[in-house]
């Protein structure tokens, strides 16, 4: 509880400090390439009923994905609070490798943890960390993903917390990560909503992002919470469908819990033991959920829909040849929900898909799975 | 006065300190466990808890994690868990249970206290579960008459400790090092400071745990402490055993080993000092030095 109290502390007072708050702005815009790009995606939208299709382009922030937007936010705070030594969970890697692009940029010790699972799907953002001088440590005990990475971040995290910041990657843990990561990854939402407004001349019909643990979707959804014309869709890992056990949407699929040190939905089973999860994609691969979602859920202002691993897959594939666009495993599963839910809106429809992270990390999980495709 | 507060009382009156020991339910088995944890109370533990296995054991080192993980892999339930503090409860020895918060908010706190006052625990460690979040479950352990024990750090400051202490039964359960459970090489030296500022906040007794391994160790945390907490160097000797008896064995040969640390009580500290119940005790303690039950 010292150490949450005292990062609440220093949390507090960066935000109201105009010197911190310019100095990431800056290297938002002249590190990370913010802002990023709105871009129309009409081929890919011929798919969706002839509605209009805008992505909002986080797989052109540097390092691939969103992720840098919080973690260079964590990065100065955690130089600002003296650690010189900062720790990451990471699933698909990319907020590994944002972690480690942050230290290497402020000059501080870095060490990830990843289930070893993942080090073998994502085998090339191992090597991208190892490059970027951060230590990368397979975590072996229990399902081997991502929120066993997650258990070992925080045992690091209780043992080592006098020079260490533990830079989560989502809107989730205790307080107060996810308000946190919310304000960092809020951008995204501001900046689009301003680009579809100048391109439409409107407000979208609705938001379309991914949610494993949730941040991309929260960055995405927060700008537009107050508008109440605009529908807010969260699209979870169905796996091989929610019928069948084997998938993490845990919104749709999961009911009240506590999973570290967050109160919110988990995958539990009758005595609250954490459920195997699976997903196609290792970075939506999460028994638990971002408590903003939850309350985005139960207050009814954002609904979330399951995307199986098939569905995922066949939107990368189509917004690879129809837009020349490599999307993430994760953002794929935005991608598919959109086309329902351009379906749903008609023609006159106008969609905005946070395409939070590019493909290159997935090449080899998607020529195993398109197979002869490819 | 509850049981384990009478423990603690008779261990004060006979200058020493409690020796409490855990084991997780369902390792190696249902009954292996029963049977280790039994052995546990018979060779000189004067309280046990009674771990109940979690997938997510955020505040446990490798060793409890491995035998969590088997316990959980083979099906362990709460009917277990329950069954095994029956059966330990039921030789004369207060029981506790230590468990992460999820699995019991899930079960429902009013069943699950209910069904554990009914089995004989004793009351219930909560290493996740915060005073800010505890009211509801504060009032179920009362009307239940489960002591509910709550966790500080040496990183607690003391308007945290004041508030951890105001909300604790039976002990205060006071972590030696910043980190996960596991045996470790030396006691940490804030365990003696903690334990001080601690007793600065409440009439409770103190049990120090993390780290423990030994009776050498014992008998120093003996010389600050009212209670020395020691599980993970039990749950080793199970995974090294090359069978259930040798684990149930290892563990009893460990059990009366700290058991004698407790007695011996090392040089008191500077923390002993500040010790209001226990300044007879630590009088005493220059001849009942080598002193074994």
């Amino acid at each position: 509880m010292a150490a949450l109290d005292e990062l609440t502390t220093a949390y507090l007072a960066a935000k109201a400090d105009p010197v911190f708050q310019a100095e990431l702005d800056h290297l938002l815009r002249s590190y990370a390439g913010r802002p990023t790009p709105l871009t129309e995606a009409p081929r890919f939208a011929e798919h969706a009923g002839g509605c209009r299709i805008l992505l909002k382009r986080e797989d052109l922030a540097h390092t691939g994905s969103h992720k840098i937007n919080n973690v260079l936010g964590q990065a100065l705070l955690a130089r600002r609070m003296g650690k010189r030594r900062v720790i990451a969970e990471t699933g698909a890697g990319q907020h590994g490798v944002a972690t480690a692009t942050a230290c290497a940029l402020l000059g501080l010790e870095c060490t990830v943890y990843m289930g070893e699972q993942d080090t073998r799907r994502q085998a090339l953002n191992v090597v991208r960390m190892r490059m970027l001088g951060a230590e990368v440590v397979a975590v072996r005990i229990g399902s081997q993903t991502l929120k066993d990475a997650i258990n070992e971040a925080f045992r690091d995290w209780v043992s080592t917390v006098g020079r260490t910041h533990y830079c989560i990657g989502s809107v989730m843990g205790p307080h107060p990560f996810p308000v946190m990561v919310r304000d960092f990854q809020r951008v995204i939402g501001v900046e689009a909503r301003r680009q579809v407004l100048e391109l439409t001349g409107r407000l979208p019909d609705a938001v379309v992002a991914c949610v494993g643990g949730g941040s991309n979707a929260i960055g995405a959804f927060h700008a537009f919470i107050r508008d109440p014309g605009v529908a807010l869709i969260g699209c979870e890992a169905g796996g091989d469908g929610v019928a069948t056990g084997r998938h993490a949407a845990t919104l749709v699929g999961g009911s009240a819990g506590i999973i570290h040190g967050m109160s919110t939905y988990v995958l539990q089973d009758g005595e609250g033991q954490t459920l195997a999860t699976h997903s196609v994609s290792a970075g939506l691969d999460y028994p638990g959920v971002g408590p903003e979602h939850a309350w985005l859920r139960d207050t009814g202002r954002a609904t979330y829909r399951a995307v199986t691993d098939r569905q995922a897959m066949d939107a990368f594939s189509l917004l690879c040849r129809t837009e020349g666009i490599i999307p993430a495993l994760e953002p794929a599963h935005a991608l598919a929900g959109a086309l329902d839910v351009g379906r749903e809106l008609g023609p006159d429809g106008v969609l905005l898909v946070n395409l939070s992270g590019r493909g290159d990390k997935d090449v080899d999980t998607a020529a195993h799975w398109l197979g002869a495709a490819v | 006065m509850s049981a384990i507060s009478s423990v603690f009382r008779q261990a004060a009156a006979e200058g020493r300190a409690a020796l409490i020991g855990y084991l997780p339910a369902g390792f190696p088995s249902v009954q292996g466990a029963i049977d280790a944890a039994s052995a546990l109370a018979g060779a000189g533990a004067d309280i046990v808890e009674i771990g109940l296995p979690y997938t997510d054991p955020l505040l446990d080192g490798p060793v409890i994690q491995e035998a969590v993980h088997r316990s959980i892999s083979a099906g362990t339930r709460i009917a277990d868990v329950l069954a095994t503090v029956q059966a330990v409860a039921s030789a004369g020895v207060p029981v506790l249970v230590m468990t992460y918060w999820n699995p019991v908010n899930r079960y429902g706190l009013d069943a699950f206290a209910a069904e554990l006052a009914a089995a004989g625990g004793a009351g219930v460690i909560t290493p996740d579960l915060t005073p800010e979040e505890a009211g509801p479950w504060l009032e179920v352990a009362r009307r239940h008459r489960l002591d509910p024990v709550f966790l500080v750090a040496p990183s607690s400051t003391g308007e945290r400790i004041a508030k951890v202490t105001s909300v604790c039964g039976g002990f205060v359960y006071a972590a030696s090092v910043m980190g996960v459970t596991g045996a470790r090489d030396a006691v940490s030296e804030a365990a003696a400071g903690l334990v001080a500022r601690v007793r600065s906040h409440t009439r409770l007794p103190v049990a120090v745990g993390l780290g423990v391994r030994d009776g050498a160790q014992a008998a120093r945390v003996a010389g600050f402490a009212d209670g020395v907490i020691v599980g993970s160097a039990f749950v080793r000797r199970l995974l090294a055993a090359s069978g259930a008896d040798a684990g149930v064995a290892a563990v009893a040969d460990l059990a009366a080993e700290l058991a004698r640390g407790v007695r011996e009580r090392a040089a008191p500290s500077m923390a002993e000092a500040s010790a209001k119940a226990n300044a007879s005790a630590a009088a005493d303690d220059a001849h009942s030095a080598g002193h074994t039950r």
